[in-house]
C-alpha cells in the first residue's frame, strides 16, 4: 500500500507526470522503449544479488564482473546496439554504478574504431568484441593528468627488432588510475612518448598486452594491480601498470593518424584536432549524468520530505511534513529545477555534438573550438552545481541521509569524481575562458563571432568607452523568462569584459603572457561560470516553447522562472555591481523565489515522479516510490553485516575480558 | 628523505613555527604534553590506523573495541584519567577510531540528570566497564524535535516498575553510538504516562543485553543499522522495545521523581539540561571539525606543492600546483578559516567558562547568549568546515579520491558532524530567535548581552575605503561585517512584524521568514569571526613574525567573506560597485603572501605521519613512492579474486565467439 502522504500529494498534482517524462526522454515512443528494456533487466533473476552495501569491495567487484559479462551477451542475444539503448540497459544492470568493463566498451573499442588502421582492426577489434582481449585506456599517471604533454612514459622505437620498447621511467610515471586495469584486463591502450631516431614526437597510442591469455598472470616486464580503496567506485578495480623494458611489435602502436616506418622515420598525423573529438563526446556526456543523478538525489530527497514529519508549524497542530518547512523548499526545490536545467542542457549538447560530428567526418572542423570550449565549461559547471546539489538533498534528508540506505552517499560518492576526471574542472572553465577572451578580442578587432558567444557582438564598440558594457541598461522584467535571458546575458559579457581587462592591465604590467594569465585567472573562471550559467538560463527556457501541453508547460515556466531567479539572488553582487539589477529589484527576486516555492510545493512530488526512476535504480529506502519508508529501513538494517550473529565475536575476544579482568 | 619541493618552502617561512604551535596549543608547556601523550599512543603498534582504509565494518568495529579496551589498560599504565588534561590528546591521537564514545555520553548523562544515589549506584560499575552504556534519544521518525519522541514509559504502582514500549516501527531507537553490538545497558528518552497521563520525554536506565553472555535480554530486539556513509568502527544501533519492565528507582530524577504512589514531583531546575547540549556543541567544535579541517589543509596543502602540473612559463620546469592563482584561491582562505575557526573557538570556550562559573553561583542569565552562540557557531563551523574539507579533497585532483590520501575519509566524518547535536538550519534558527529578541529589545531601548549590541545601530551609512590598501584595516571591514549583519537582521525583523500585522498567524510568519533568518544568523556569525580574528591579532606579540601572518590571514578570511558573498554587501550601497574592486584586488593581492608561508602554517598544526594517515601529506612530502607502496598492500591485490576463476576465466575463453 502507498504512504497516505504520499498518495495525497501525487492527487494534488496539476499535471500529467507521464506527459513530462515524455519529454524528458524525446517522444513517448522512447519512453515505452526505455521501459521495454529496463523492463528485461529488472524482470531477470540473473541480475539480482544482495544488497551491494552489505558487500566487501571484493564482493562488489565480484559482482559487477559477473553482471557485465551477462550483459554483453544479453545485449548481443537481444540484438540491442543502439548506444542510447545500451545505455538504458546498462543504467538498469549496474544501477548507475561504475563497473570494470567501462573502459573497455567505452574507451578501448572505440578507440580502435577511431585510430587503428584497418589491419590493426583485422587483428584486434573481433577478439576485443568476443571479449577474448579484455582492454582499458592507460593515459593517466601517478605525477601526471590533465596536463597530457606532461606524461613521462616512453616508447622507444627500436628499428633492429622493428619493435617499440616501453619504460615507467620514475615512480611518477607509473599509470595510474585506469578502470578495469587492476585485475580485469589483459591488454591497454597505453599513452606513451614516442621515440624514435633519437627524437621524441610527442604523445601516441599503443596497444599493449599485459596479461597472459590463459593464465591471466602478469606478463614478465609489466607490473599491474589495484590501487586500492576510493571514495566511491567500489566494484571498478582502478589500476596501476609499470614497465620495464617491455617489447610489443611495431604494428601495436595505433597508426591510423601518425606512423612509424620500419626504419623509424615518423610520419606526422594530419591533424591532431580529430583526437579531441573522443573528449567531447564524454565531457557531453558528464553533463547528462550530472542532471540524472541530480535527479535521483531530488526524487529521494523530496519524496522523503513528503513521508516525514517533525515539530510543528502550528501549535496544538499534529507534526507537518517537512516538506512545508520554506527553509526545506529553498534547499529542495532551486536543485530540482536545477535537474530539469541540466537535463535540457545535456540533450542540447548531445543534438549538438551529433549535428557537429556530422560535419567532422565529412572534414569540417570549423565548429570543434566552440564545441570544445562550450562542452569542457558546462561539464564544469554542471558537475560542480549537481555535485554540490547532491550532498544538499543528503543534508536536507537530516540523520538519515547519511546512512547508506538513503542511497545518496551512494550516488555522491559515484558522481563525485566526475568534477576530476576527464578534465580537471578549474582547467576546464579555463580552457572556455581562453576561448572567450579569443572571441572578445575578435570583437574587440571588428570581427563578429557567431554561436553561444554571439552576445559579446552586441556589447561591441564599448571599448573605446571603458564603462559601457557596465552603465549599459538592461531593463529586467523579473517574472518574464526571456527578460531574464538577457539579464544572464548582460552579467556574462560584463564578466568576460572584466576579465579581458584586468588579463590586459596584467600584460601592460610587462609580465609574461602565462603570468598574466595565472594573475588573472580567478577573474576568468568566474566569467566562465557566467557564461555557462547564461547558457543554461537561454537553453531552459528555450525549451518552454517547444511544450504544447499547457499544464506541463506552466510548471515547467514556473521551474526555470526559480532557476534564474535563484541564481540572481545567490549572485547579486554581479548583478548589482554591474548595474543590471537595482537594489529594489534584488528585493523582488528574493521575495519571489519564495513566492515560487510555495507555487511549487504542491507539484513536487509529481515532478521527481516525471523522472520515472525504478525503485531498482533509485537504489534507496528513502526513497520509495511508496514511501513506507520505516518498515523498510528495519528490513535493511537487519541485514547488515554486524548483525550476522546475535552476539558479535568481538564481545568474546575483547569485551568479556575486559569486564572480568577490570 | 625530504622531498626538495617541500624542503624549499620551509626554508623561507617568515616566522617561528614551533612559536605558531605553542600558541595554537596554549603555551609551549600544553605543547609539550601534547607530543608525549601523542608519542606514546603512536608507539604502541595496537593502535595503529595503518590497514584502516583496507577493513570491512566488522574489523574496524572489532579493532575499534579491541583499541578502547587497550586503551583503558594504557591509560592506567600512563596515570591518565579521563578527567585530565591529556584525555583531548588523547582522543587527538587515536583519531577518534575507538568504541565506547557513547559510554562516556552515558556517564554524563547520567552524572547530569541523575540522583545521588543514582550517581552512586551506576558510575562506579561504568567506571569499571562492569556494564557498558549507550544513550537513546534519537528515534526512527524523530530526531531534533524532541517533544515528537513515541516510546513510551508507562508506571505500573502494583509493581512500581516503568513499562516500556516502542509502539509502532517510527518509535524505534535508531543511531545511538555503542547500541548495535556492545552496549549492555542504555538512556532511554520515553514518554512518561502515570494513570493515563502524560508528563512528557524522560530518560530511563535500561538493561539491553545479559551480563553472563552478552544476548539480549527479554522484550529487547537491538542491533546495528547498517553501513553508513562514515563511522564504520560505530556501531549505530537500533533498539525495541517489547513490554521491558525496569524498577521506579531507573527513572534518572535529579529534576523530577514519580512517587511510589504515583505522584508526580518537579525539583530543581531544568535549565541546566540545554547546559549539557551547550558542552557538548561546543566540545565537538574543536575535537570533531575544527582538527579534522587542519589536517586537510596539511595534505592538500603540502601535497600542492609537491605536485607539479603543465607550465607556468614556457621552457622551465612544471610549476607547483600551489602556483597557480586558482588553486591558490581554492585553499588559502580554507586555511585562513581553519585559524579563525580555532580562535573563535577559544572566544566560545571562554564565553562557556564564564558562564560555567555563574551557574555555579546558581546565576542563569548567560545562558539564552550561549545556548544561541554554541547554536549558531556549531552551525556555520560545521557547514564551512565541511565545504571546506571537500574542496581540499577535490583540489588534490584524482588523488585526493584515494582512500589512501586520508580525505575521503577526513570529508565523511565530518559531514556527520552538521547533523549530529542538531541539524544546522534548525540550530540556525534557534540563534535567529535569540537575535531577533536582542533586536526588539534593543531597539526598544532595553539592555542586551554586549556581543548583540550594535544590532541597535543600523543606520544608512557607506563604507568609507578610498583605496584597495583601506580593505587591510580591520577596522573596515569588520565595520562592513558589522552593517551587513545587522542590516540583515532589522530588515527581517520588519519583514516579520510587517506580516504579524497585515494579520499573518505569527507562526506562518515566522515560517515564511526562515530562509532571511537563517542568513541573518549566519551573518552574525560571520560578523563575530571576523571581529574575534581581528582582536585576537591585535592582542598577539609582534615577536617572530607571528602577528604579521595571522594579520595576513585574517584580512584574507575577511576579504574573502566579501569577495564570495559580494550582493550581501552592495546590496544597500554600503560597499560600492568601485569599493567591490578594490575587495576584489587586495584579496587576489593577499593569495600570493599568504603562498609563501603556506607550509609552514600547516606544520604548524603539528601533525605527525600516523596521525594525519595520509600517503599525500607526509611530512617529508615522498608521496608518490608512499602512494605506491601502499597501495600494493590492498588486500584486492594480495588476495586472489575468485572473480577469475569463476566470470573472467569462462568470458576470456570465447563463450562469446560462439554466440
Amino acid at each position: 500500500t502507498m504512504n497516505a502522504d504520499l498518495r495525497r500529494e501525487r492527487a494534488s498534482a496539476t499535471f500529467q507526470p507521464e506527459l513530462l517524462t515524455h519529454i524528458l526522454d524525446g517522444g513517448a515512443e522512447r519512453t515505452r522503449r526505455r521501459k521495454e528494456i529496463e523492463a528485461l533487466v529488472i524482470n531477470d533473476p540473473d541480475f539480482q544479488h544482495e544488497d551491494l552495501n552489505f558487500l566487501s569491495r571484493s564482493q562488489r567487484y565480484e559482482q559487477a564482473i559477473r553482471k557485465s559479462a551477462l550483459m554483453v551477451m544479453k545485449l548481443r542475444e537481444y540484438g540491442i546496439a543502439d548506444p542510447e539503448e545500451i545505455y538504458w540497459f546498462k543504467s538498469s544492470v549496474h544501477r548507475g554504478r561504475p563497473e570494470p568493463l567501462d573502459l573497455h566498451l567505452g574507451m578501448f573499442l572505440p578507440t580502435l574504431l577511431t585510430q587503428a588502421t584497418p589491419e590493426q582492426q583485422d587483428r584486434f577489434f573481433m577478439p576485443a568484441w568476443n571479449l577474448e582481449i579484455i582492454g582499458t585506456y592507460a593515459q593517466t599517471e601517478m605525477g601526471h593528468g590533465t596536463h597530457l604533454r606532461g606524461l613521462e612514459t616512453t616508447a622507444t622505437y627500436d628499428p633492429a627488432t622493428q619493435e617499440f620498447i616501453l619504460n615507467s621511467p620514475t615512480v611518477t610515471s607509473i599509470k595510474w588510475w585506469p578502470g578495469g586495469l587492476g585485475k580485469t584486463s589483459n591488454h591497454a591502450i597505453v599513452l606513451a612518448q614516442l621515440y624514435t631516431q633519437g627524437q621524441c614526437k610527442g604523445l601516441h597510442a599503443f596497444i599493449v598486452p599485459i596479461r597472459q591469455l590463459g593464465t591471466h598472470e602478469p606478463l614478465p616486464g609489466i607490473t599491474v594491480g589495484d590501487i586500492g580503496p576510493k571514495f566511491g567506485y567500489d566494484e571498478m578495480d582502478n589500476g596501476y601498470l609499470k614497465m620495464d623494458n617491455f617489447r610489443i611489435p611495431r604494428e601495436n602502436m595505433l597508426m591510423k593518424h601518425a606512423q612509424v616506418e620500419p626504419d623509424g622515420t615518423y610520419v606526422k598525423p594530419v591533424s591532431d584536432k580529430l583526437t579531441y573529438g573522443t573528449m567531447v563526446f564524454i565531457r557531453s556526456l558528464i553533463v547528462g549524468d550530472a542532471a540524472r543523478c541530480l535527479s535521483r538525489a531530488c526524487t529521494i530527497a523530496i519524496r522523503y520530505s513528503a513521508v516525514r514529519h517533525q515539530s510543528e508549524l502550528k501549535p496544538g497542530e499534529p507534526e507537518p511534513q517537512i516538506l512545508d518547512y520554506q527553509t526545506q523548499q529553498y534547499k529542495l526545490f532551486p536543485l530540482l529545477a536545477t535537474a530539469y536545467a541540466f537535463h535540457f542542457v545535456g540533450a542540447y549538447i548531445k543534438d549538438t555534438y551529433h549535428r557537429i560530428s556530422g560535419d567532422i567526418n565529412d572534414g569540417d572542423l570549423s565548429e570543434l573550438p566552440e564545441l570544445h570550449a562550450l562542452t569542457a565549461g558546462l561539464k564544469a559547471f554542471t558537475s560542480w552545481t549537481a555535485n554540490a546539489g547532491i550532498e544538499e538533498c543528503r543534508m536536507a534528508c537530516g540523520g538519515h541521509g547519511y546512512s547508506r540506505c538513503s542511497g545518496i552517499p551512494d550516488i555522491y560518492v559515484t558522481f563525485t569524481p566526475s568534477c576530476t576526471y576527464e578534465g580537471e574542472n578549474t582547467v576546464m572553465m579555463l580552457q572556455t575562458a581562453r576561448f572567450l577572451i579569443k572571441s572578445y578580442t575578435q570583437v574587440s578587432s571588428g570581427q563578429r563571432v557567431s554561436g553561444m558567444v554571439s552576445y559579446l557582438n552586441d556589447f561591441s564598440g564599448q571599448r573605446i568607452q571603458p564603462q559601457h558594457v557596465a552603465a549599459r541598461t538592461v531593463t529586467v522584467r523579473i517574472n518574464d523568462p526571456v527578460s531574464l535571458v538577457e539579464a544572464y546575458k548582460a552579467r556574462a559579457a560584463r564578466l568576460v569584459e572584466a576579465a579581458a581587462k584586468n588579463l590586459q592591465t596584467e600584460l601592460n604590467h610587462r609580465k609574461s603572457k602565462e603570468d598574466a594569465w595565472n594573475r588573472t585567472s580567478v577573474d576568468l573562471v568566474r566569467a566562465s561560470e557566467a557564461h555557462c550559467h547564461y547558457v543554461t538560463v537561454k537553453l531552459f527556457t528555450a525549451k518552454l516553447s517547444e511544450v504544447s501541453n499547457a499544464a506541463v508547460r506552466s510548471v515547467l515556466t514556473e521551474l526555470s522562472l526559480l532557476y534564474a531567479l535563484y541564481g540572481i539572488s545567490k549572485s547579486t553582487g554581479d548583478f548589482l555591481q554591474a548595474g543590471i539589477l537595482t537594489d529594489a529589484q534584488i528585493t523582488q527576486v528574493n521575495q519571489r523565489v519564495k513566492e515560487l516555492l510555495a507555487i511549487i510545493r504542491p507539484n513536487a512530488v509529481a515532478l521527481v515522479d516525471s523522472f520515472d526512476f525504478h525503485d531498482i535504480h533509485l537504489g534507496s529506502v528513502l526513497g520509495r516510490y511508496d514511501g513506507n519508508v520505516y518498515e523498510n529501513m528495519f528490513e535493511w538494517a537487519k541485514k547488515s553485516p554486524l548483525n550476522k550473529t546475535q552476539v558479535h565475536e568481538s564481545f568474546h575476544k575483547h569485551l568479556k575480558p575486559m569486564q572480568s579482568k577490570l | 628523505s625530504m622531498n626538495p619541493d617541500l624542503a624549499s618552502e620551509r626554508q623561507t617561512a617568515s616566522f617561528s613555527v614551533e612559536k605558531l604551535t605553542a600558541l595554537l596549543d596554549g603555551g609551549a608547556e600544553r605543547t609539550r604534553m601534547r607530543r608525549a601523550v601523542v608519542e606514546a599512543i603512536e608507539h604502541d603498534p595496537e593502535f595503529s590506523r595503518e590497514n584502516q582504509y583496507f577493513q570491512s565494518q566488522n574489523e574496524r568495529y572489532e579493532a575499534a573495541v579491541r583499541k578502547a579496551v587497550h586503551l583503558q589498560k594504557k591509560m592506567h599504565e600512563m596515570g591518565w584519567n579521563e578527567n585530565g588534561p591529556e584525555f583531548k590528546y588523547i582522543y587527538r591521537a587515536v583519531a577518534g577510531d575507538v568504541a565506547f564514545l557513547l559510554h562516556r555520553v552515558f556517564m554524563r548523562s547520567i552524572s547530569v540528570l541523575g540522583s545521588d544515589k543514582q550517581i552512586a549506584k551506576w558510575i562506579p560499575l561504568a567506571t569499571q566497564y562492569q556494564i557498558i552504556g549507550s544513550y537513546a534519544q534519537t528515534e526512527l521518525g524523530h530526531g531534533t524535535y524532541l517533544q515528537g519522541l513515541e516510546t513510551t514509559a508507562v508506571f505500573d504502582v502494583t509493581t512500581q516498575e516503568f513499562i516500556l514500549n516502542t509502539p509502532k516501527v517510527s518509535a524505534m531507537k535508531w543511531w545511538p553510538g555503542d547500541m548495535g553490538r556492545s552496549a549492555t545497558h542504555s538512556v532511554v528518552f520515553a514518554q512518561l504516562y502515570i494513570q493515563g497521563k502524560c508528563y512528557g520525554v524522560h530518560p530511563f536506565i535500561v538493561q539491553i543485553r545479559s551480563l553472563q553472555d552478552h544476548s539480549l535480554c527479554p522484550g529487547i530486539t537491538a542491533g546495528d543499522i547498517g553501513p553508513k556513509m562514515s563511522f564504520e568502527h560505530a556501531d549505530n544501533g537500533f533498539l525495541m522495545l517489547q513490554n521491558v519492565r525496569v524498577p521506579r528507582e531507573n527513572m534518572l530524577s535529579k529534576f523530577c521523581e514519580v512517587q511510589p504512589d504515583g505522584t508526580y514531583v518537579k525539583s530543581g531546575s531544568q535549565k541546566i539540561n540545554y547546559f549539557t547540549m551547550t558542552t557538548v556543541r561546543i566540545s565537538l567544535i574543536s575535537d570533531e571539525v575544527i582538527t579534522p579541517l587542519m589536517k586537510a589543509c596539511t595534505i592538500a596543502i603540502r601535497y600542492s606543492v609537491v605536485r607539479r602540473q603543465s607550465k607556468l612559463k614556457p621552457g622551465e620546469q612544471e610549476a607547483k600546483i600551489l602556483d597557480y592563482q586558482t588553486q591558490q584561491e581554492k585553499l588559502l582562505p580554507q586555511l585562513a578559516a581553519a585559524y579563525a575557526f580555532h580562535f573563535i573557538n577559544e572566544y566560545l570556550e571562554e564565553l562557556y567558562n564564564r558562564s560555567y562559573r555563574e551557574i555555579q553561583r546558581k546565576k542563569f542569565d548567560t545562558l539564552p547568549e550561549l545556548h544561541a552562540f554554541s547554536s549558531g557557531f556549531k552551525a556555520m563551523v560545521t557547514q564551512c568546515s565541511a565545504s571546506a574539507v571537500e574542496i581540499c579533497l577535490r583540489a588534490c585532483g584524482g588523488h585526493g579520491y584515494s582512500s589512501l590520501s586520508g580525505l575521503p575519509s577526513l570529508y565523511t566524518k565530518i559531514l556527520a558532524s552538521c547533523i549530529y547535536e542538531g541539524e544546522n538550519t534548525i540550530l540556525l534558527l534557534q540563534t535567529a530567535r535569540f537575535l531577533f529578541k536582542c533586536f526588539m529589545a534593543a531597539s526598544s531601548g532595553q539592555a542586551v548581552p554586549p556581543s548583540v549590541a550594535y544590532l541597535a545601530a543600523v543606520k544608512p551609512r557607506k563604507c568609507p575605503a578610498k583605496s584597495k590598501f583601506d580593505f587591510l584595516s580591520p577596522d573596515i571591514y569588520t565595520e562592513a561585517y558589522q552593517h551587513m549583519a545587522a542590516r540583515l537582521v532589522s530588515s527581517t525583523a520588519t519583514k516579520l512584524q510587517d506580516l504579524v500585522q497585515s494579520g499573518v498567524k505569527e507562526h506562518d510568519a515566522w515560517n515564511q521568514c526562515t530562509v532571511q533568518l537563517a542568513q541573518a544568523a549566519k551573518a552574525h556569525c560571520h560578523y563575530i569571526t571576523v571581529k574575534n580574528f581581528a582582536e585576537t591579532v591585535a592582542k598577539l606579540e609582534t615577536q617572530a613574525g607571528i602577528q604579521k601572518i595571522m594579520k595576513h590571514l585574517c584580512d584574507l578570511f575577511a576579504l574573502h567573506g566579501i569577495f564570495s558573498n559580494a550582493g550581501a554587501f552592495l546590496h544597500d550601497g554600503y560597499i560600492s560597485g568601485a569599493q567591490m574592486d578594490m575587495v576584489t584586488a587586495s584579496y587576489l593581492d593577499l593569495l600570493p603572501v599568504i603562498r609563501k608561508d603556506a607550509v609552514p602554517l600547516v606544520d604548524a598544526f603539528d601533525f605527525t605521519d600516523k596521525n594525519l594517515n595520509s600517503a599525500l601529506g607526509s611530512y617529508d612530502g615522498q608521496v608518490y613512492q608512499q602512494l605506491y607502496e601502499w597501495a600494493q598492500k590492498s588486500p584486492t591485490n594480495k588476495q586472489m579474486s575468485p572473480a577469475y576463476e569463476k566470470y573472467l576465466k569462462p568470458l576470456l575463453h570465447n563463450r562469446l565467439s560462439k554466440l
